[in-house]
């Protein structure tokens, strides 16, 4: 089937979709934002977490076809130019990305946050980041870079 | 289009002991590194590879008639389409790259398939057609030994015995244990995955996720029977690793098939194949008896304890001498007993996970300190620090530690930490969370401590080094410098410290780390906490001879100065066979950790409050990135602690998925206080001493002492589930 699909402002048309296929497969592997990561593919790790009609989601529970004409932002939307959203920046200087397999969807799910609570408490930081797994940091660097995120936003 | 590793430069600079950014860092927050998962080529197949259900059984027969008929199917191979060698292995050649008349592990790959689509692909293997006969498997390590040979040689691995001092001795005060440690998943987050790109003289380039770049190259080529310039190997970006990317997964596979074929494959494994496409933390039981006299001196340790290697070797041996050696702990003991067994099973194969054999003997002889100190009316600290190596001691295998050794004061600075505030009213603070499980009643508290101990770099007389090369140009009227290794960066961060030392070294800004492949040599596997230490030993080496030839200058104009170099540490011993004696490792890395748990009694729900620690690194070249290991490492021994295992059923695995197979969320870590130490090593490059490992050893004992201090139960094994805290 065909897929038509606005992805980070853009209007993106996909063709030969399998309808099993996830909004990630289609994300990956047919429309070249790999961005969007798949480590567990059963919405366990939140590492594929994307904006559907600005609701953040799980883009591996998503069938590709759910997304016609709706609206998908993905980590590859988020910066402007060359110039990284607050998040971005903050989750590289704090050191919260070691192998980053997790950070994009970290940085979604952080943006989400600090758009709905611009100064989160800490136990509302880890309420928020509690669906995305992290194996390298052990999370402390993370809390700090979603602190520092919202200092500056 | 190919998305393939780039070269990576940074905006912020700074040379060792300070905490530049991550030179890949803003491509990672915005989703454009490459991670091998990403990787993409014009024309590319997609490979799948058909697995034994069945923990041991013989392959009766293979019927590929129906899958080679399903269209977009490109090959289907098995055994006999493996040109070279099928046989691999990180230490004996003993683990088949496609199964023959026989599987020996649930998950043991027995055929390849190369289609257009994952998905055809996996429907494709659904069509071939296997007969098994299925055995009885061997899943005991304590009776593996006696039970049917799983291998020519039988099912002992190794044994490494260490008999120091007397053997016979006795003790005033006894204690006795046995010791259980599931079987702990390395759960990195990138999948395992590859592209192999044929060329048309019968070569191929893989692009690959792993943690030895060379010693692929030289299993791929043996098996695929082409001499080693004709595999080359380029890093991808790496999703972690922290052991399970020491074998080979689909390296061959993906080879084989693009060879087969002519076109490039990807083969990526989803998160339940992953479960069976690596090794992981050898489980282990450990009996042991400690002896001391009435002040709490230590008189004697003896030990005897079981790793299941599972179905195939992988790096048994290295992780069986690593228990041995390490199994006292960071004590002065000089009657030491140890015997220590790898076997042979029908499980799933294990092999490296962050701490190697530490990990196992660690949680083990902590638990016994602990019981010693409740039998001589000490203090669990007071007990440590009375028996506490420092430098100078003498290690079980009678080797001297000659370089800082300050157990003693790890532990007091751990100790001496202020502790938190009682348990907390706040349901998001309590045991269960916002599960509403408890407002407090029922909740019980508990503190604890743990050391421990853990080799660095490569052992046993390993010649274990590493290559670089750094080459210096004009760039834009300045000098700039492009370091080339094939040590792999799996998020560790070991692209900035590579920078860091260039800096530091030749006083050049613009520092370019080229992708890590293999048309330089070895960089030495990125494993035993050994990358800075050997990698950036290397580094540093280049770096003297590029000076040399700058003789001062800040001009070169057009000339190109470029110097490859190896660079190893001092060199180590076998252990000798009878007495495991020997001067095998070439350093000791120390950790501690303090626990604060709440535990509610009636759920089983543990809840760690705080997990603090304090560590000696010798130096720290990257101050934040040595926070991140310690946090890291320590969380990953929090999982260990109370909710991480494979669980295993007649050899099959019960919870493949990260639904069933928990580890820790941000829920779940506890803020942490961090003491660093830097006593300079005086044999290392800088002083360092290697960060990963060390927590992850003390991390896991801490928190089951905590959990015993709250709830007074004996908890022998890890990890504690509810049921051991409710007893239903």
């Amino acid at each position: 089937m065909r897929v038509n699909v606005t992805v980070n402002g853009e209007q993106r048309q996909a063709d030969d979709v399998w309808e099993g296929e996830s909004l990630l497969f289609m994300l990956r592997e047919r429309l070249g934002l790999p961005g969007s990561k798949n480590a567990c593919e059963q919405g366990e790790c939140g590492s594929c977490t994307v904006y559907l009609d600005d609701v953040p989601v799980c883009a591996c529970l998503v069938a590709a076809g759910q997304a016609q004409d709706r609206s998908v932002r993905t980590v590859e939307g988020l910066a402007q130019g060359d110039q990284l959203d607050p998040v971005q920046e903050a989750f590289v200087e704090a050191g919260a990305v070691q192998c980053g397999f997790c950070t994009p969807g970290l940085v979604v799910a952080a943006h989400d946050l600090l758009d709905r609570v611009p100064s989160p408490s800490d136990p509302e930081i880890r309420e928020a980041l509690a669906g995305n797994l992290c194996r390298c940091t052990g999370y402390e660097k993370i809390l700090d870079a979603v602190r520092l995120a919202a200092a500056r936003r | 289009m190919t998305l393939t590793p780039a070269e990576l430069t940074s905006a912020v600079s700074g040379g060792i002991g300070t905490s530049p950014q991550r030179p890949d860092g803003n491509l990672k927050v915005r989703g454009e590194f490459a991670y091998a998962s990403d990787l993409w080529h014009e024309d590319m197949i997609w490979g799948a590879t058909l697995r034994s259900p069945h923990p041991y059984a013989r392959i009766v027969s293979v019927d590929l008639t129906e899958a080679l008929k399903v269209p977009g199917v490109y090959a289907v191979l098995t055994h006999s389409d493996v040109p070279g060698r099928n046989l691999y292995g990180l230490e004996h050649k003993d683990q088949p790259v496609l199964a023959v008349d026989v599987v020996r592990y649930q998950g043991e790959p027995i055929a390849l398939v190369g289609a257009d689509h994952p998905e055809t692909a996996l429907r494709a293997m659904k069509k071939i057609a296997v007969v098994y006969d299925v055995l009885e498997p061997v899943v005991d390590m304590e009776t593996a030994v006696d039970d049917t040979p799983l291998h020519p040689g039988g099912n002992l691995v190794r044994h490494v015995p260490i008999r120091r001092g007397s053997q016979d001795i006795t003790a005033d005060v006894v204690v006795t244990g046995r010791y259980e440690v599931g079987m702990q998943d390395q759960a990195f987050l990138g999948p395992e995955s590859g592209l192999a790109v044929p060329a048309t003289d019968g070569s191929v380039d893989l692009y690959i996720a792993t943690q030895w770049l060379h010693v692929d190259r030289d299993q791929v080529a043996s098996a695929l029977g082409l001499p080693v310039e004709k595999v080359r190997l380029t890093l991808s970006g790496v999703g972690g690793a922290f052991g399970g990317r020491e074998d080979l997964s689909m390296q061959v596979h993906a080879c084989l098939l693009a060879l087969h074929t002519g076109k490039p494959v990807k083969m990526v494994y989803n998160r339940e194949e992953s479960f069976y496409g690596h090794v992981h933390r050898h489980p282990a039981v450990l009996y042991y008896e400690h002896g001391a006299d009435h002040t709490g001196k230590l008189v004697y340790v003896r030990t005897r304890m079981y790793l299941d290697g599972g179905a195939y070797a992988s790096s048994t041996p290295a992780v069986v001498a690593n228990a041995a050696t390490l199994g006292v702990g960071p004590y002065e003991v000089d009657n030491v007993t140890v015997d220590a067994y790898g076997v042979y099973t029908n499980n799933p194969p294990c092999g490296a996970m962050r701490g190697f054999g530490a990990v196992q003997a660690g949680f083990a002889y902590e638990s016994q300190m602990d019981k010693l100190a409740e039998a001589l009316g000490m203090s669990p600290v007071d007990v440590r620090v009375r028996n506490a190596m420092t430098e100078g001691s003498v290690m079980p295998t009678g080797q001297v530690v000659d370089s800082a050794a300050p157990v003693a004061q790890l532990l007091k600075l751990v100790q001496d930490k202020p502790l938190p505030a009682g348990t907390s009213t706040d349901i998001r603070e309590l045991p269960g969370g916002v599960s509403n499980t408890t407002h407090g009643e029922g909740v019980v508290r508990g503190v604890g401590y743990a050391v421990g101990i853990k080799n660095i770099c490569f052992s046993e007389g390993y010649d274990d080094y590493s290559t670089a090369r750094v080459r210096v140009s004009m760039v834009q009227n300045e000098l700039a410098a492009a370091v080339h290794t094939a040590a792999c960066e799996v998020g560790q961060g070991l692209v900035t410290i590579m920078q860091q030392i260039v800096r530091t070294e030749l006083g050049i800004e613009r520092v370019t780390v080229l992708p890590m492949d293999t048309t330089i040599g070895n960089g030495g596997s990125t494993s035993a906490s050994r990358q800075t230490y050997v990698t950036g030993g290397a580094v540093k080496a280049a770096c003297a001879l590029v000076r040399d030839k700058l003789a001062g200058r800040t001009d070169i104009g057009d000339e190109v100065i470029d110097e490859t170099t190896e660079w190893r540490h001092r060199a180590t011993e076998a252990l000798d066979p009878e007495t495991g004696q020997g001067n095998a490792h070439v350093q000791y890395g120390f950790a501690a950790h303090r626990a604060v748990v709440d535990v509610d009694v009636d759920l089983g729900l543990v809840r760690v409050v705080a997990l603090d620690c304090a560590q000696d690194v010798g130096r720290a070249l990257n101050p934040q990135a040595v926070l991140g290991q310690i946090q890291g490492g320590s969380a990953q021994g929090l999982g260990l602690a109370v909710m991480e295992e494979i669980q295993t059923s007649g050899g099959k695995v019960r919870n493949p998925s990260f639904t069933d197979y928990l580890i820790p969320t941000v829920l779940d870590m506890p803020p942490m206080s961090i003491d660093v130490l830097e006593l300079a090593d005086p044999h290392a490059p800088y002083g360092i001493r290697g960060v990963g490992e060390p927590p992850t050893i003390s991390s896991t004992p801490a928190i089951v002492a905590a959990i015993r201090a709250a709830t007074g139960l004996a908890l022998t094994r890890v990890p504690v589930r509810p049921e051991h805290l409710t007893g239903t």
